[in-house]
């Protein structure tokens, strides 16, 4: 099984690169060139933070062996700093700590361009602690976890854990903190939609690591059974991760097509990221053909979504809900129709003659982390809002976060020529041997 | 003595700038501006967001020209940078009581 473990290693640093840089990227450029420097640092700060939380008590509160509540979660302190898990664990704890970094990283776009670095920094071990730690326990701690136990459902890479989780606090926070300074009314268009495109991309490459290593063996004792599932079930899981997404642009190009004209870059970008949510969950559980109508789906669906927060209201500033709760919901109830018993997952949906069960299973599943998601992050959202408070001044927002929290602004937009612009300074506050 | 400032639209303005060398004219001031006229600028939709660009980007050229040659360049300006579209812009003219030149000190025409 060295392949394995070698593929897993790769898998990990692939899932890696989906927080940083590609996440960072596709919510960088299409946040305003006033914010785009806080927007990276959002998913930059949370590898930080997660990562070094998730080696304290995040393994062990998801995947430790003393359950807790009837599967709720797991002791964080069996295993806290590790205490007890063999070196050979070690990349196993890494690929599920990457899980946990993108997942908290993903609700930073919900609310952009006008939160405080220090209240997102006190957020982030609060949430994966509270709700990240807890969904995963009851989901992936098969036959344990609150989910698995009760109802069997099926989330092979996070559709319930990562997507619907992150989107349900992406909705819950934006409520909280509120919308931006003239949102609905000056335009907040993106400002570098390559950045976006560049990041959909590598996302889409990342999420390789991201479904298919996502394999749970069988048998789990390194033997032949082991050796053949791995070979068949990671061509499955990549075939439909590639297929769904591959439709769910298409889908998602289409419906902005008829509905407002043009199929553009972003949506491109978009229908990407959405299929490639939808088959999160899926990719395990369904064929081919499930495969490319949960991303035509997902895609289209999420295209015509994202639009509805102008109506609610709701500054949800780069579509987490719309994209990631709405492609999870998907996704994951999807399974309930789509899924076959000729599929790694080896049950058949509504399609494949399974009846309703499936279904019923599926979206028992997702409201389950709907509910655990909406709550815990009220209760941390408000407890943040009343203390230390989430929001920069409002001066400080209409000048750009980027220089209100971190002193840099991201361009320089001053032509070579000019000497009105950034490049001329003051030779007494020159600190650092410029010479003027 | 007159100054001319042609707003144009910025993918016209290397034939401006070419017919007008060709003219004769051997200096100019040119600038990225922004503003709009009758076109009311566009709109724009990102993700089902219709955004209404009020500003439209613009190239801004000023020359200080003889009082003879102001008909020529400003029709050599307007023939350069039509389309016939809504949008290609404004030329207007204005008087001009001095110029120095900051080399020389040169003044008035011989500074032009």
């Amino acid at each position: 099984m060295d392949g394995y473990y070698a593929w897993m290693i790769v898998a990990t640093a692939l899932v890696l690169m989906m927080t940083t840089p590609a996440l960072a990227l596709f919510y960088g450029g299409m946040s305003r060139s006033k914010s785009v420097l806080n927007m990276m640092m959002m998913s930059y700060v949370a590898m930080g933070v997660v990562g070094i939380v998730y080696v304290l008590w995040g393994w062990s509160m998801s995947f430790g062996s003393e359950d807790k509540l009837g599967g709720l979660f797991a002791n964080p302190f069996e295993l806290f700093g590790l205490d007890g898990v063999g070196a050979g664990s070690y990349i196993a704890v890494m690929f599920q700590m990457t899980f946990a970094v993108i997942t908290a990283a993903l609700i930073s776009g919900a609310i952009a361009d006008r939160v405080k670095l220090s209240s997102w920094i006190v957020f982030l071990p609060l949430w994966i602690t509270l709700s990240y730690f807890p969904i995963a326990h009851m989901v992936w701690s098969t036959g344990v976890g609150f989910i698995s136990k009760h109802f069997g459902a099926q989330d092979y890479a996070g559709g319930t854990v990562v997507h619907i989780n992150a989107g349900v606090a992406g909705l819950v926070l934006a409520l909280i903190i509120g919308k931006r300074v003239g949102f609905g009314k000056e335009p907040m268009r993106p400002h570098n939609l390559t950045l976006t495109m560049v990041g959909a991309g590598l996302l889409w490459f990342g999420w390789y690591g991201f479904n298919v290593g996502s394999l749970v063996f069988v048998a789990g004792d390194g033997g032949k059974k082991d050796i053949a599932q791995f070979m068949s079930e990671t061509g499955v899981t990549f075939l439909n991760t590639t297929i769904a997404t591959m439709a769910a642009m298409l889908g998602w190009l289409a419906v902005e097509r008829i509905l407002h004209g043009k199929a553009t870059t972003l949506g491109a970008a978009s229908g990407i990221v959405a299929g490639l949510v939808a088959i999160t969950p899926s990719c395990g559980a369904v064929e081919l053909p499930g495969a490319i109508a949960i991303g035509a789906i997902a895609g289209g669906a999420c295209a015509w979504a994202v639009g509805l927060k102008y109506k609610f209201g709701l500054d949800d500033s780069l579509d987490v809900v719309g994209v990631h709760l709405v492609g999870g919901v998907i996704g994951t109830v999807l399974i309930g129709v789509f899924s076959s018993s000729d599929a790694p997952g080896g049950i058949d949906g509504l399609f494949y003659g399974g009846g309703l069960g499936s279904l019923g299973d599926q979206a028992a599943a997702a409201a389950v982390a709907i509910l655990w998601s909406g709550v815990v992050t009220a209760i941390i959202g408000f407890a943040i809002k009343y203390t230390i408070g989430w929001r920069i001044s409002e001066d400080d927002e209409v000048e750009g976060i980027d220089f209100a929290e971190h002193g840099e602004t991201a361009y320089d937009l001053a032509t070579s020529t000019s000497r009105l612009g950034g490049s001329s300074v003051t030779v007494g506050a020159v600190k650092e041997g410029v010479s003027a | 003595m007159k100054l001319v400032t042609a707003v144009i639209k910025p993918h016209k303005w290397e034939e401006v700038r070419e017919a007008l060398e060709t003219f004769g004219v051997t200096g100019m001031t040119v600038s990225e501006v922004s503003g709009y006229g009758r076109q009311k600028g566009h709109t724009e939709v990102y993700r089902g967001a219709e955004y209404d660009i009020a500003l439209v980007p613009k190239i801004r050229i000023e020359i200080v020209v003889d009082d003879n040659d102001v008909a020529d360049v400003t029709d050599i300006v307007v023939k350069a940078a039509q389309t016939g579209r809504i949008g290609d812009g404004k030329v207007w003219v204005s008087s001009v009581d001095s110029v120095i030149r900051v080399r020389t000190g040169e003044r008035d025409e011989a500074a032009i």
